[in-house]
């Protein structure tokens, strides 16, 4: 056969399965802003459940999943990226550092359900803070700690070794190096990898099923043992639980999830994309 | 200048490395001299490398480098008695590629002087003498707050000079400076070598020849790890000792 035509071949095989790729994600966007957009008000987002959730806004799921978010990125980015300085920068190629290693590339195969579970035993009952925020924060932190450590190891081995040497030739100690030679230069690729963590965070049900949330919270949470409404727990309910509710209160809740994880995960593309056009 | 009457810098005794089980450099006892420029030739995986990093142990970081026998700073072993920070103080490098940090270049050059705690009440003027020193100051006087990776090659490597001087090391070690420069930037870096020589003691790791006999002092000519031969680089050059030398420098092999 002409290589031309095997090339073309190829290059439209190729082509088709990026299409098959895109297709869905526009195939869902556009039906959640199809049948939700004509729920999006102010009151929708600012208020809170009536009728038993078939009218009124989200505004305390909305709130919720802010605190969760918040509460698991203050738990698992600052121990996320300690443990990947010290694994990349510090920790010798033992038997130890490979049992790590693997125990952190199974914890980000462990499924969601199991987090929940996991949390439910460790925090809720054995430490007793109960179905709270800080239960849901903490198990939402366990399970975003492995994608926050790889992507900083990620980041931190992007920056030339190069660099380490210099800074080592030029009298620094091994902590100055990783602290003015290494991080300053790793830290977008840090922030890339815990933004995309919050995106993660913010759109799981299952670690918060037996953890935090709430079927409906009259108030708005007072403290981190408070239980607490979260966006993706909310649909799931009214999607299940509540009979006869309109079709755009549940594909308006869809859209605010979606809504906030898509901008945050926007703003990491352009976190990357300016750390891209940053060449040495 | 007889030999007896100069001070000796580094002392290597019978110093062996190995990686694993290769041995890079293999039985060298070696003196240099103060204000000398030691020339260290040799074709690829002679060891002259291994040897020039063993100097401010920054071999340390290699896995599995492993080296025995004895290597001396002014009489002090400098793995017992001089820290490694110390040591890289007063032992400054520069590599085979420029390498700023993506700092502006008054930073570059600060870069050791912050590190080390030096007084802030003094960078200006280290800032100033440092880049006049590896003579790049005039070029980048006005722009001090632009980064230095924006610079040509021959003035990041004369940056990188600089950040170095920055810390006033004793011993200066050049890996194959120039090894990514255009003759002229070559022909600066040498003139800055010289110039450097009055104050400092120089080991330069060369793939060039020419330019061992042009800056060298002495010349030193490894081969699989083994020192042939050392000697003034006008006798290497022209009456080596050694056969192997003499089929080296007139290109017969490497």
């Amino acid at each position: 056969m002409n290589v031309q035509i095997k090339q073309k071949i190829g290059f439209g095989v190729l082509f088709a399965a990026t299409l098959l790729v895109v297709v869905p994600i526009v195939a869902i966007i556009g039906l959640i802003i199809t049948k939700g957009w004509s729920a999006i008000s102010w009151e929708f987002l600012f208020s809170m459940p009536k009728d038993g959730m078939r009218a009124g806004g989200v505004f305390p799921a909305i709130v919720g999943t802010f605190y969760l978010v918040s509460g698991a990125i203050l738990f698992s980015l600052p121990i996320g990226v300690m443990a990947a300085i010290y694994l990349n920068e510090y920790a010798k190629d033992n038997a130890l550092t490979r049992l790590i290693n693997l125990a952190i590339i199974n914890l980000a195969g462990v499924s969601s359900v199991v987090y929940g579970l996991f949390g439910l035993s460790l925090f809720v009952v054995f430490f007793k803070f109960g179905v709270s925020i800080i239960s849901g924060s903490l198990t939402l932190g366990i399970m975003t700690l492995p994608v926050i450590i790889t992507t900083t190891r990620e980041a931190l081995r992007a920056v030339p070794k190069s660099f380490r040497q210099v800074s080592f030739s030029l009298g620094a100690t091994r902590w100055q190096t990783v602290r003015h030679s290494v991080l300053p230069f790793a830290l977008p690729g840090i922030l890339t990898g815990a933004i995309l963590s919050i995106g993660r965070a913010a759109g799981e049900t299952a670690p918060i099923l037996f953890t935090v949330a709430a079927f409906y919270v009259p108030d708005l949470p007072k403290s981190p043992f408070d239980q607490t409404m979260a966006l993706p727990y909310h649909l799931y309910i009214i999607s299940t639980q509540i009979p006869n509710i309109r079709e755009d209160y549940r594909y308006g809740t869809a859209l605010v999830l979606v809504g906030l994880v898509l901008i945050v995960n926007i703003s990491a593309t352009i976190v990357r994309a300016r750390y891209r056009r940053k060449k040495w | 200048m007889p030999r007896s009457e100069t001070k000796v810098k580094f002392s290597l005794h019978d110093v062996n490395i190995r990686y694993k089980t290769i041995r890079a450099v293999k039985d060298l006892s070696l003196n240099i001299y103060e204000h000398e420029i030691l020339s260290v030739i040799g074709p690829a995986n002679s060891g002259k490398s291994s040897f020039l990093r063993c100097l401010n142990r920054l071999n340390d970081f290699e896995a599995y480098y492993h080296q025995t026998g004895q290597i001396c700073l002014e009489g002090k072993d400098i793995y017992r008695q001089i820290s490694a920070e110390d040591l890289r103080k007063r032992v400054g490098m520069i590599f085979a590629l420029p390498i700023p940090l993506p700092l502006t270049i008054r930073e570059n050059v600060l870069y050791g002087p912050r590190r080390a705690g030096m007084s802030r009440r003094n960078f200006e003027q280290i800032v100033e003498d440092s880049l006049t020193a590896a003579s790049l100051w005039d070029e980048v006087k006005d722009r001090l707050d632009t980064l230095g990776t924006k610079l040509s090659g021959g003035q990041q490597q004369r940056l990188c000079i600089a950040r170095m001087l920055a810390l006033q090391p004793e011993v200066i070690l050049f890996d194959e400076p120039c090894s990514g420069l255009d003759p002229i930037s070559t022909a600066r870096v040498e003139e800055t070598m010289l110039e450097l020589k009055e104050k400092h003691t120089i080991v330069l790791v060369t793939n060039n020849t020419k330019q061992a006999a042009r800056v060298g002092s002495r010349t030193a000519f490894f081969l699989m790890g083994e020192l042939v031969e050392v000697g003034d680089t006008g006798g290497i050059f022209t009456a080596p000792r050694d056969q192997r030398t003499n089929d080296y420098i007139t290109g017969r092999f490497g």
